[in-house]
Order: C-alpha cells, then structure tokens, then sequence
C-alpha cells in the first residue's frame, strides 16, 4: 500500500475539525493573554531597569522550563486554586485542559514579546525622542506616534516568533487534558502510527505558517500605513478564530466523556468503551492521551466521567500504599477508598496489566531463568531499562528489596522501544507490560514474581462521581466487565502497534468487540 | 539693552551630573522682538543647553527664565513648547512620516481641523521652496540632507511662532546648500517678523546671518552685541574667533581675482 493511498489519512482528516479547532483556540487565547500582559508591561519597564532585568530575567527562567513541565505544572496549581476558590467564594473552576494550557502558554509567549518590545523602544534614536518632545508631544503622543511605530518591526518580529512557539508548544497540551494538533502525534506516538504523527506535525506547522504570514501582513500593513493590508490580516485571523468556534458550539455539552492515558491499551478500551456507549444509543467523545498524573483527578473533578485504570497503579501512586497484599483484598480495599470520593469502581474487565521483568525466552533458557529469583545472581553483569517511571515507583523499590537486584546499569526508554532493544541484546532485561503484545511478538518471557513484589493491577472501570447513579452507562458498560482476557488483550495491543490501517485504535477496538463481546 | 524683550535669561544656571559639571554658569541675556541672536562657541561651551532651557527641553537649576514675559517655570511645558519653533541638528525629522505629516505635526498635536493643516502645509512647502506635489508625501530618506532641513524649518514655523530655537541647523550641510538655506531663513525672519535664536559653532555663518552675537565658552557668556561691539570686547577667545573669518576674508579677497568665478 503506498503512503498516499493509506485510509489512515482520511481517519486523521476527520479528527481535523476538532483537533485543529482546538488548536486554534488554545494558541490564540494564549497569544492574546500573553500580549496583553507583555505589551503593557514591556511599555511600563522600558524607563525602568530594575523592572526591565526583573521581567527579562523572569521571562528567561520561564523559557528553560521544558514546554510540557510548563504546561504539567499548572495543573495542580490550578487545582489547588480551585480548591481555595471553592472553600472561599463557593465556586471551583475546572482545572483541567483549556485553563492550565492557556495560562502555560501565555507565559511561554511572554519572552519574545517583552524582549523585542523592550529593544524595540530602546532602539529609538534619541534625536527622534528630543524632537518628538521639541514639537510639543506629551511623553503618551511620543510613545504613540513615533516610539511605537519606529520599534514596530521589532516588536512584531517577537509577536510572530511568540505566535510560531505557542502554536508548536500547543501541541504539548494533550496530556492535561487539551485536545490539541498533539492528539495525532500522542497518539501516534503510542501506536505506532506514524500517518497520525506527520499528519499532526504537518498541520501544526502549516498553522504555524499560516499564523506567521497573517501577523506578516498586518506587520506590512502597519508599516505602510496600508489600512487594507492590515484589515485583511485582522480580518484572517478573526475568521480562523471563527471558523474553529463553529465546531465547539455545535458540540454537545450531554456527551459522556471517556479518558485514555498516553498508551496504546488505554486508546484502545477507551475506543471501546465509547463504542459500547454508542451502541446503547449514547453520546461519547474521547479525551486521550491524558498524563496518568492528571487523569484520575480529572475524573473526580468530573472533567470526564469514565476511563481504565489498573489497580496497582492506584494502589501505589494514587494512595501511596506500599503494603502489597492478595488481589481481591486489595480490589475490595480499593473501592472502599474511592467511594469516599464518591467514585465507582465499575468492576475489572478481567485482564492483568503489570508491571513484570521481561528478556527474551532464548537468553532465560540458556541462563536457566525462569523467576526473578533465579536472575537475581546474574544481575550484576546485566543491565535493565524501563519506561519513564518505572524507576522511581514503588514496585521497583519492593522488587530490589525482595529479591536483592543489583543491576550493572539502568536506562529509561520510551516503552515502544523497550521490547525491540531486550530482543536485540541492547539491554538485558526490561520492566515491560504483562498485557504487552510485544511479549509475544520478540519471543519474550515473563520472568516469574514467587515472592509477590509487584501489586496486583487489574484493569478497572472508574467512573465519576456525577455518574454514580448513571444506570445506562453502567449497562452499556456491563458486557465488558470480566470478558477481557489477558491473551485478548495482548493481541489487540499487537495489532494496535502495527503500522497500517487496521491498527487505529478504533478498528483494534471493533476486532477486540468481535472477540469478546460475542461469547 | 532692547526695550522688549521676548525671551530674557536672568542669572541662568544649569548643572549636571550631581551638580559637579556646570554646564550653563549664571548667564543673563536678553532677546529682543524681532531680533536674530546668534549664540557661538565650542563644543561642551554650553551654547546647546541655554538653547533648550527656553523651551524647557532641560530644566533650570536656578535663574528665572521668562518666554514672552512669563516665567517658563509657570508655563505649561508641552504648550510652552508647541508655541515656540525649534529647528534640530541635522532635521530631527520623523523617518516613519511624511514630509506633509512631519510639516503639520506641530498643528495636528493643537488640534487644527485637517484641511486647515493641508492648506499651511502647502503655504510653507512654498516659503521653504520645495515644490508641493513632488514632496508632499516623499519621506524624510527620500530626501536630500538641504531638503530634510528645510522640511525642519517649515515645521518649526508650521503652528505659527513667534519665536524659532535653532540648534546648529545648518552645520551638516555642504557650503553651497548652507549659503542658500542660510539666506533664505534670513529672508523669512525678516519677512515674518521672527524672533530667532540660532547656536552656531562658525563664526563666520554668525556675522553673516545674525543682528547680534552672544559667545559662550565653559558654561559662561564671555560677550554679546553687534559684530562690531565684540570686535572692541578685548576678550581674548572673542578675539581669537573673529580673526578667523577675517582672515579667511583677506585670503579669498588674495586668492579670487575680482570679477571671476
């Protein structure tokens, strides 16, 4: 199948309303935010050199936060501003998706703004300001009729580099809970499919460009003094702004929301789960690749109302417990703590995704490894990669602990290519994914946990507190619970990393319905 | 000493930098209605910043500075400074304005309706000799360094003053364009009944162009009056920059047969 004819295109232009609708207005609302908060105080600071160092100095710290800390920071921020809101004025505001992303953003536009700004109106010649106060302009018409208009190319040139930066920092805004142009490439990413990722990279630079151009002629429209020019880069702007409101309006606010983490198995059982919704006559939309950080307080704030998780995860980083106990303890356990939060563990769909040392079946069998016992001698020479929090999770620690590993080396690794570097020998061992389809697909071997270190995680329906008492979505959901086995769900994640066209998430989903839900 | 005065320094002084560096020492001078003062010196003579104190670009240290018989401590700076023409170093023009906007600017900031300020802009587009449709909309980069400068000269005298500042107006200009500009300015103050103050660093432009000459070095006024006066002032530096066009005179007078060039 040649790239141009792959049916994954078209799959991706109809996420394009959406997504780029988003887009758009998470990235202009920013931008405007940020102009409004640098322009006048770039103006202010630029007579001022204590300010002027403050807000650059400032401005620069922000810069060298990595775009997705930025934009993961604010979240919690705002919850917990949310919080405050709620005890003192009896309101919250929803902390999840456009707020935290926009302000983010906002302040990550603020750098180039301020900057050539404050160039800009420093590079004014002083012979044009003494003149400019010799002809009898008050130090508000100087600003307004020679300083602004002479720094103008500069100060355009930093709104247009701030434009380009916001635009691609958007497409960061996916994981907390902002659908963006970063959806296709989260998404992409996750599963392998790579039409998805150029796709997503194609039109956030196509945005980019086209954003810059309409600031261009604004800019040139400005400077010639060319009211048509700059009427028609304004008016640009204000129909792409409006062209993207059309979608969001006529979008239905009753729509059950699903969630997805940023892994292929979660986009999945969310594809699923919305399918299933939509069986029973429902609304659904999707809200994926939502950092795990993020998703669980999403739901209990109600920002969406169902998704997978497992229970170990919970269980460890949700509620800090390190005792590991029996599965069904734990589950029972479980759900009595979420219910103080009002939410309901709808029950297992019947498969196991944890955390488990992983190398290939040949190397095991040659080394005579069949637990993590046994490789326990043989750590000291081996090395161990796993996924970005592996390491610092509370599992690894209890693994160290119980069986004494002592590894050589060890290297964090985006999880799709985990499984390819232990089957090449790159590592040795890896903490892969029980549910993993790769396990099977490299020949790999699931190393035995006789001394229980590593928590149960069965995979669980949550839903939101305002869905407790849903008793539709609980039947549309109900013929999942259980049906999901762990052979099932590893080859629905194989397929889900293919790269063709029956591996989008929704046509894994439908394979994955056919398999299961007939029985 | 005249009998009206429009503009009058008493006792002027201006330090900077904290007071160490004094920069116009206790000057008085006067300028009569009508007259045209020309103020000489060196650079750092202080000749720039007596100029500015009249329109209060820099603020008096102490003294009593009166623009038409009222104190400029108790004027309105910025009306102060709308009423009183000011030609800049080298034009000072505005490079992102036309030269009609640039002209009218003075007028536009009063609040003079539009065709009004189009109408003055063309009367004073002829008075500095530049022909109105081919200039009116060039900016100030189009232009020649003669032309920017008398395009500051219109605007200097576009809201009608009757007092004009000029700081060292012609000095970037070369000598054939400098002449004629410098003639014609001297045509239009007589012509519109000016009041003009120029700062000059040539001597000989001085005498050519002004009624009366005050001569400024470190700060302090070492003289003033006619070309004649100061030639009897015995000041040594005053002395010293009369020779020089003097001598130039006699070396022409040698080297030009009469009757030639």
């Amino acid at each position: 199948m040649s790239l141009l004819s792959d049916p994954r295109w078209g799959e991706a232009l109809a996420h394009l309303p959406d997504y780029l609708g988003n887009h758009v207005r998470v990235s202009v609302t920013a931008l405007a935010l940020g102009l409004a908060v640098s322009l006048p105080l770039a103006i202010l600071s630029r007579n001022r050199p204590v300010l002027r160092g403050a807000l650059l100095g400032l401005a620069s710290i922000v810069q060298t936060v990595p775009g997705l800390a930025l934009l993961a920071l604010f979240y919690p921020l705002l919850l917990a501003l949310a919080a405050i809101t709620l005890s003192w004025f009896g309101f919250a505001f929803s902390a999840f998706g456009f707020l935290p992303a926009v302000l983010a953003l906002a302040l990550y536009s603020m750098l180039p703004v301020l900057r050539n700004t404050i160039t800009g109106l420093n590079g004014v010649d002083a012979a044009i300001l003494e003149a400019a106060q010799g002809v009898g302009m008050t130090p508000r018409q100087s600003l307004v009729m020679v300083e602004l208009p002479l720094a103008l190319p500069v100060m355009m040139a930093g709104i247009r580099t701030a434009a380009v930066w916001v635009i691609g920092t958007a497409t960061l805004s996916t994981p907390i809970g902002q659908t963006s142009l970063g959806n296709y490439i989260f998404a992409g990413l996750q599963t392998q499919n790579w039409v998805f990722v150029l796709f997503g990279c194609i039109a956030a630079a196509l945005l980019a460009l086209l954003v810059d151009q309409l600031l261009a002629l604004i800019e040139s429209g400005l400077r010639n003094r060319s009211r048509l020019r700059a009427a028609l880069g304004g008016i640009g702007i204000a129909a792409l702004v409006a062209a993207t409101l059309v979608p969001a309006l006529a979008r239905s606010s009753s729509s059950y929301i699903v969630g997805a983490k940023t892994f292929a198995e979660q986009y999945v059982l969310s594809a699923l789960m919305a399918q299933r919704l939509r069986a029973a006559g429902l609304t659904a939309t999707s809200r994926e690749g939502l950092g795990s950080n993020v998703i669980f307080d999403a739901l209990a704030s109600g920002d969406i109302d169902v998704y997978v998780d497992y229970s170990g995860t919970l269980w460890a980083n949700q509620f800090h417990r390190t005792d590991i106990k029996p599965r069904n303890e734990l589950l029972a356990e479980l759900k009595g703590i979420l219910a103080k939060q009002n939410i309901t563990l709808s029950g297992e769909l019947g498969f196991e995704n944890a955390y488990a040392l992983v190398m290939p079946r040949k190397r095991a069998a040659e080394l005579g490894i069949k637990s993590i016992a046994d490789l326990a001698s043989h750590t000291s020479t081996m090395s161990i990669a796993g996924d970005y929090e592996f390491f610092s999770r509370p599992e690894w620690a209890a693994l160290r602990n119980a069986y004494g590993l002592s590894f050589r080396a060890q290297r964090t690794m985006q999880p799709d290519f985990m499984y390819a570097a232990v089957a090449s020998g790159e590592v040795d061992v890896i903490a892969g994914y029980t549910s993993d389809g790769l396990i099977a697909k490299y020949d790999l071997v699931v190393l035995e946990d006789p001394k229980r270190a590593i928590p149960p995680y069965d995979a669980i329906v949550l839903l939101a507190p305002k869905r407790a008492g849903d008793e539709k979505l609980k039947a549309a959901l109900q013929p999942l619970l259980g049906r999901i086995e762990i052979s099932a769900m590893r080859e629905a994640n194989l397929r889900a990393a293919g790269n063709d066209a029956s591996s989008s998430p929704d046509a894994v989903a439908r394979w994955l319905w056919e398999k299961v839900g007939k029985r | 000493m005249p009998a009206t005065s429009l503009i009058a320094y008493a006792n002027v002084e201006k330090r900077f930098d904290g007071g160490r560096v004094v920069a116009v020492d206790h000057v008085s001078l006067e300028v009569a209605e009508g007259e045209f003062l020309a103020i000489v010196g060196g650079s750092g003579s202080g000749k720039t910043t007596l100029l500015r104190l009249a329109n209060r670009l820099i603020e008096a240290d102490g003294g009593t500075i009166t623009v038409e018989g009222e104190d400029v401590r108790a004027a309105d700076p910025i009306r102060l400074r709308r009423r009183i023409g000011y030609v800049f170093q080298s034009g000072g023009l505005f490079p992102h304005v036309s030269v009609a906007g640039n002209i009218g600017i003075t007028p536009q900031l009063l609040g003079w309706p539009a065709p009004e300020i189009a109408a003055r802009v063309d009367e004073l587009l002829d008075l500095v000799r530049l022909e109105r449709a081919p200039y009116r909309d060039r900016l100030p980069h189009e232009l020649s360094g003669g032309q920017r400068q008398r395009v500051g000269v219109a605007r200097a005298l576009a809201a009608k003053p009757r007092i004009v500042l000029m700081d060292e107006p012609f000095g970037a200009l070369d000598p054939l364009t400098r002449d004629a500009l410098g003639d014609d300015y001297r045509e239009l103050h007589r012509k519109l009944g000016l009041t003009t103050v120029m700062i000059t660093h040539d001597m000989t432009e001085a005498i050519l162009l002004a009624d009366r000459i005050a001569v400024m070095q470190s700060g302090k006024l070492l003289a003033q009056g006619t070309p004649a006066e100061l030639a009897a002032s015995g000041d040594a530096y005053v002395g010293e920059l009369l020779r020089t066009p003097r001598r130039q005179a006699e070396r022409l007078n040698d080297a030009l047969p009469r009757g030639g060039a």
